[in-house]
């Protein structure tokens, strides 16, 4: 009987929770956009001994918070919290590693990806040196935010030379330095830093971003090439291409192009551009040539 | 005398099991396992980083919780139930009885860090066995590192203290006010470094002098933490754990003979 009973009113709990998921579903939705305690010195105290802890939650709620944000459909989304959050992360937790490099990532990704905010990125990173002067890595993606998303050749390459001189720094940097400062903004040299990237990331997931990084390099490659492929056609017929049937029909193409990640391209007035749900979008920036 | 001590150890502990404090171990695991397996898809590659933060602050707190809220009630009980007036007609002095109440009490605890250990290491090992070789290069320290069993170390030696504090307010003071004294100084161990450099913003010499003094005498908790070390397998200065455990030991010697002292001065008619 007190079975029952019992049995009864977690029925009833469980009811008005659903009755409760109803009602807020049809409530406009206050989203809790809060950070209580945005200061590191003061969370660090604090902490007590658990640092560490506080330090892997602020990491989960800055994770939760670009993935949120980066999936949502608001026009007006804001990435405001993430650099207080990876900096509290930081604070508590000076080795915490991938916060930086992940860190630096999410808040150097321009918008609508990310915050676009290169600076921020770069002022985490050069915190994380600081707690940790050895680590050449940083100082490596520093100049590698210098030439990804500011376009700043010059300083990349500084940065990555700084990272020669780094205690145990491989010598690849060298060769990244050079390149670097002779053909900052080259298509190849980007495809050097990320297959860079690609083979030394410090995680699985970071691997895998360089590995889309240089898909869409090479989506930007077959894009150049239909598009001089639609400027013959132009030049022949008079017309651009209405459709991929127009240029295989006129035995320009012999199958439907598609980009690394499967999708097929699109023509749009003689434009060639990414198919809708394309994993290559968006396509960097063209990177610009240092020198004429 | 250590046979009596012992008696009423085993007597702490067994009342310990009634009072179902071991049950805080099944709270441990179920909350270490959920965590396992929710924390993948929340963390961005650092399961086993955070599983080894998460493993490390629950046995520390788990423990601190056990170590102060039966801590003050040890003799405090003893007191309240009138149980006080037959043990110590019977041939326990007063010495062997609040000795006794502390070994029974960090039996417990050590039974407790045991088992709460054993299932964190079970639960790394699991998710150690989900890993490549290759995803496991970007670890700082292996998932079964036994560098981490330094960490324990401390934490059991930081719980043995925390108990003899809170043991030692118990013994005249009631269990609201050892509670309170003793988180208080637990907070307060945080903060040594500060003490230390007080002189850095205050010009007052003689405060600077006095929060010198308390740098000294208060006992340094913050010292007994190295979970962030073992967590990324940091190098520890050569005899930083023996000298700790030292320190640790040694204030404890200095509450239980405070405690004893007190005690005995202590009439309860």
């Amino acid at each position: 009987m007190k079975a029952v009973f019992l049995i009864a009113l977690m029925a009833a709990v469980v009811g008005l929770q659903t009755m409760h998921e109803r009602l807020e579903a049809s409530t406009p939705a206050v989203i809790e956009n809060l950070l209580y305690v945005r200061s590191p010195a003061a969370m660090t105290r604090m902490a007590l001994s658990y640092d560490a802890l506080l330090a892997d939650l602020y990491w989960i709620r800055a994770v939760q918070h670009y993935g949120g944000t980066k999936l949502s459909t608001d026009p007006n989304k804001q990435y405001d919290l993430l650099y207080p959050l990876l900096d509290l992360t930081t604070s508590l937790d000076p080795r915490f590693n991938v916060a930086y490099y992940f860190g630096s990532t999410f808040l150097a990704e321009a918008p609508p990806g990310g915050p676009g905010r290169p600076d921020l990125a770069i002022t985490l990173l050069e915190k994380g040196l600081r707690a940790q002067p050895d680590k050449w890595e940083f100082a490596q993606w520093i100049g590698f935010v210098h030439y990804w998303w500011r376009h700043d050749y010059a300083q990349a390459a500084a940065w990555f030379q700084s990272a020669t001189e780094f205690p145990g720094a491989p010598f690849w940097l060298t060769q990244l330095a050079a390149v670097t400062l002779a053909e900052g903004g080259n298509r190849q040299s980007s495809r050097v830093l990320w297959q860079q990237v690609a083979r030394t990331g410090v995680n699985e997931a970071f691997r895998s971003e360089a590995v889309r990084r240089l898909q869409q390099l090479d989506a930007m490659d077959q894009m150049d090439r239909l598009t001089e492929i639609v400027e013959a056609f132009r030049q022949r017929d008079g017309s651009v291409p209405g459709s991929w049937d127009d240029l295989g029909r006129a035995g320009y193409l012999r199958a439907l192009p598609v980009d690394p990640s499967g999708v097929p391209y699109r023509l749009e007035s003689g434009v060639v551009v990414l198919g809708r749900g394309s994993r290559m979008f968006p396509l960097p920036v063209e990177p610009q040539r240092l020198t004429p | 005398m250590m046979r009596t001590i012992g008696h009423v150890a085993i007597n702490v502990f067994k009342e310990s099991v009634r009072d179902k404090v071991l049950y805080n171990l099944v709270a441990f695991a179920v909350m270490l396992m959920g965590a396992s397996y929710l924390i993948g898809q929340l963390t961005a590659g650092q399961d086993v980083k955070i599983i080894k933060d998460l493993g490390l602050a629950a046995i520390a707190t788990f423990g601190l919780l056990i170590a102060v809220f039966i801590g003050i009630g040890l003799v405090w009980k003893e007191v309240e139930r009138r149980s006080i007036y037959s043990l110590l007609s019977k041939p326990i002095g007063r010495r062997e009885f609040i000795l006794g109440k502390y070994a029974g009490l960090a039996l417990t605890l050590l039974v407790n860090v045991v088992v709460m250990t054993a299932a964190m290491y079970l639960v790394l090992g699991y998710m150690d066995a989900q890993f490549t070789e290759q995803q496991k290069v970007s670890w700082a320290a292996p998932a079964l590192d036994p560098g981490m069993l330094r960490a324990v170390a401390l934490i059991v030696m930081q719980l043995l203290l925390v108990t003899a504090i809170a043991l030692f307010f118990s013994t005249f003071s009631s269990p609201f006010l050892s509670a309170a004294l003793t988180f208080g100084l637990w907070v307060i161990g945080h903060f040594n470094a500060d003490l230390r450099n007080f002189e850095t913003v205050v010009e007052s010499p003689v405060a600077a002098g006095l929060a010198r003094a308390l740098y000294y005498v208060l006992p340094n908790f913050a010292a007994f933490d190295i979970k962030s070390q073992v967590v990324y397998a940091l190098p520890l200065a050569p005899g930083y754990v023996a000298v700790t455990a030292a320190y640790g030991a040694i204030y404890i010697a200095l509450l239980l003979t405070g405690a004893v002292l007190v005690f005995a001065r202590r009439d309860f008619k």
